[in-house]
């Protein structure tokens, strides 16, 4: 048996809205910024799909995955090391508390 | 030597110099404002003099000179000045009083905190009228008019920190503003008609007929109104009585020189426009003879001396007009006679009553008294202003009223001759009832009198001189002044149109003129010199006429209930329109913006999750929207 598109873009979808849901509610920074690689995979997930069912199937799309891949690391390493250095001056990792944008 | 008038211009430029100099440095002059004023007036004055001389010498053309000020379209207007025999006589009173009162004003404000600025408004209200007087059109005229009125404006109100006197100086704003009114739009509507404010073109299309009746009608009434404003006629009189609420000195300039002269010498100056028109000579003439005798019923009851004063000019003014009125080479005359023995009378009996006030400390005649001993000099001099008023022979009063009687006889006007003989009647009375009173008899107040310096009694003197001779430049029997007003411009066109006519009145007319004054004169001293008959029997008998006339026929009260309150309620409503009704839509726009913006803000929270949510909100209804609106069901087919 094959396993059509629509479960994988369906798996990917219920994966992007629970990373959406964490990166909109958490109060935790590092649980935010894990929700936001939640929903980078969800995408990554789409784009392999893709690459093997869609419409002109390439391996283009499971080498762009690599690449988001690589640079979601990147993101994260640099947002953590924001995070210990706001962590570091303000006592906190709330993102409730973490207002300085206003105004 | 044959263009000195030429340099006729100079004339009212010293005053300006003066008053720019005292503008400049008064705080460091300090009383030496003093003599800078009257130094430069009385340069004006020697210039003035040269000039009358010139004018006088010369007889012949007027001397007309202007350049052009503006271009406006195909219109040029001009600036500049001319010298007619009427203006040539202005300028010598004007420049003459002027001077006078400035030499006496030393004595009379010296010790006054504000003394600089006190010269600097006489500066500029010299300055003002002579402008006025030496303009070619009617444009630069009402320029200097209204520098006239701005300047009285700040004279009345000298003594700001009084509330009558502020009260006086709106007053006297306000109302000359309403005759102003009536100028302004017959200088326009002239403009419109006639295509200039030159006199000289205005009268050349009045003389050939280009404009209709009526509309020369229009314009002289309207002129006719501005004058009544400045001249205090009536129904526009109520000014210059509260007018007293400025110095002394300054009510002498005025009554005497400056602003009210201005009236009667607008009406002069464009007699031409007068004389196309009957309607508008007969409203001229009945104006000044309601004037003459309404202000004169009232002068016989007012305690304040100055507002006797005040009353007579303003019946005098009323003669002038009324002269002017009954048409004619004679009427014109001796309007123009009479504004010039007047100025030198009232002047005289102005500064006369300012050397009182100066002395006693009041302005209630019921409180001086006895006065003669001890201010000889002031009281010999007023005694012949009250006699040049009253117009006893041989004083200039004299020769005066009865050329304007004989004008008014002359044009069978019996009505207001009769009108001008009460009203001469009542000047005798109520002059010499403030004569008696005030220096004859016991003192009443109590006060240490003393004759006043020779800086005020000096030009007492002068004017007293000129009251008693300044009659003889026109007598019957050799009449100068007329000859020579009637020798060029307006005074040929005059003649043109009416002829000679300047027969004087019959002598049977001057023996009753001079009969009824001296008629006043006696019953003024039985009730107030010798007392043999009580003063209080005719109030006595009839109180209503007493009360009517002590409270001036109730006109200022009239005013105040029926134009001045409910524009006051106009205002208040108004002004309530405004701050409740006007002001409350902007504060509404302003507070609603304010809200919306206060709402706004509050959604700027610096919560980056909030704004993660908006963001998805927002992408969504973009979604919802494309999806719904585009033609085919958008991305996702759901309008499939």
């Amino acid at each position: 048996m094959t396993v059509s598109i629509t479960s994988y873009l369906m798996v990917a979808l219920i994966l992007f809205c629970v990373g959406l849901y964490g990166a909109l509610t958490k109060r935790n920074a590092v649980v935010v910024l894990i929700s936001i690689e939640l929903m980078l995979n969800a995408v990554n997930i789409n784009l392999v799909a893709f690459s093997k069912y869609g419409l002109y199937p390439a391996v283009a799309g499971q080498i762009f995955t690599l690449f988001t891949m690589t640079v979601a690391a990147a993101e994260v390493a640099v947002g953590l090391a924001i995070l210990i250095a706001l962590y570091r001056n303000k006592e906190t990792v709330n993102v409730d508390e973490i207002d300085q944008m206003k105004r | 030597m044959d263009t000195f008038l030429h340099y006729a211009w100079l004339i009212p430029l010293f005053p300006l110099l003066a008053f720019i100099v005292i503008v400049s440095f008064g705080r460091q002059l300090k009383e030496g404002a003093a003599i800078v004023g009257i130094g430069l007036t009385a340069v004006s004055f020697g210039i003035a003099v040269l000039a009358f001389w010139q004018r006088f010498r010369d007889g012949g053309v007027d001397y007309n000179y202007v350049v052009d000020w503006l271009h406006v379209g195909d219109i040029v207007i001009n600036m500049g000045f001319e010298v007619t025999p009427l203006n040539a006589m202005m300028l010598v009173i004007v420049t003459l009083v002027s001077l006078l009162v400035q030499i006496y004003s030393k004595g009379y404000m010296h010790g006054d905190e504000r003394f600089p600025v006190f010269y600097q408004y006489l500066a500029l209200f010299t300055f003002s009228m002579l402008g006025l007087v030496i303009s070619p059109n009617l444009l630069q005229v009402y320029i200097f008019w209204e520098l006239v009125g701005v300047c009285s404006f700040l004279l009345v109100g000298y003594y700001y920190f009084k509330p009558e006197a502020k009260a006086a100086a709106k007053k006297a704003f306000i109302v000359t503003r309403i005759g102003d009114l009536g100028l302004f739009i017959g200088i326009c509507l002239l403009f419109w008609w006639t295509g200039s404010f030159e006199y000289g073109p205005i009268f050349e299309s009045v003389a050939l007929g280009r404009l209709e009746p009526w509309m020369i009608t229009v314009a002289a009434i309207l002129i006719f109104i501005g004058a009544m404003g400045k001249s205090g006629q009536f129904p526009l009189h109520t000014w210059l009585p509260d007018a007293m609420e400025g110095p002394t000195p300054v009510s002498a300039l005025i009554h005497a020189a400056t602003m009210v002269a201005a009236g009667v010498y607008l009406v002069a100056a464009t007699y031409p426009l007068f004389i196309a028109s009957d309607t508008a000579l007969t409203v001229v003439a009945y104006v000044g003879g309601i004037t003459a005798i309404f202000a004169a019923s009232i002068g016989l009851t007012q305690r304040d001396i100055k507002r006797v004063l005040a009353y007579s000019t303003v019946s005098q003014l009323g003669y002038m007009m009324m002269a002017l009125g009954v048409a004619g080479a004679a009427g014109y005359v001796a309007g123009s006679f009479h504004l010039m023995t007047h100025a030198f009378f009232k002047a005289l009996l102005f500064l006369g009553a300012g050397s009182v006030i100066h002395a006693v400390h009041t302005q209630d005649v019921f409180e001086m008294g006895g006065l003669w001993k001890k201010m000889p000099v002031t009281a010999l001099t007023f005694l012949i202003g009250c006699l040049a008023i009253a117009g006893i022979f041989p004083f200039a009063g004299f020769w005066s009223k009865e050329a304007i009687l004989g004008a008014v006889y002359g044009a069978h006007r019996y009505d207001l001759l009769v009108i001008a003989l009460v009203a001469a009647f009542f000047t005798a009375f109520y002059m010499f009832r403030l004569f008696f009173l005030t220096f004859t008899g016991k003192a009443r107040g109590k006060h240490e009198a003393h004759e006043s310096p020779g800086v005020m009694t000096g030009p007492l003197l002068i004017l007293a001189l000129l009251a008693v001779v300044a009659g003889f430049v026109n007598t019957p029997y050799a009449p100068l002044l007329t000859d020579w007003i009637l020798s060029t411009g307006t005074g040929t066109a005059i003649v043109n149109v009416f002829g000679e006519g300047t027969e004087h009145a019959a002598s049977w007319l001057q023996i009753v003129a001079l009969l009824i004054s001296v008629l006043g004169v006696i019953l003024a001293y039985l009730m107030y010199g010798k007392k043999s008959v009580s003063p209080n029997s005719i109030p006595e008998a009839m109180p209503w006429l007493y009360r009517l006339s002590y409270r001036k026929y109730y006109v200022d009260e009239l005013y105040q209930n029926v134009i001045v309150r409910p524009l006051g309620w106009l205002g208040i409503i108004l002004n309530g329109f405004d701050k409740y009704v006007v002001d409350g839509l902007v504060g509404l726009t302003a507070k609603i913006t304010q809200g919306i913006g206060a709402l706004h803000a509050r959604v700027q929270s610096g919560q980056i999750q909030s704004y993660g949510a908006m963001v998805l909100f927002g992408l969504l209804l973009l979604i919802l929207a494309i999806s719904l609106t585009v033609e085919g069901g958008g991305l996702f087919g759901f309008g499939r």
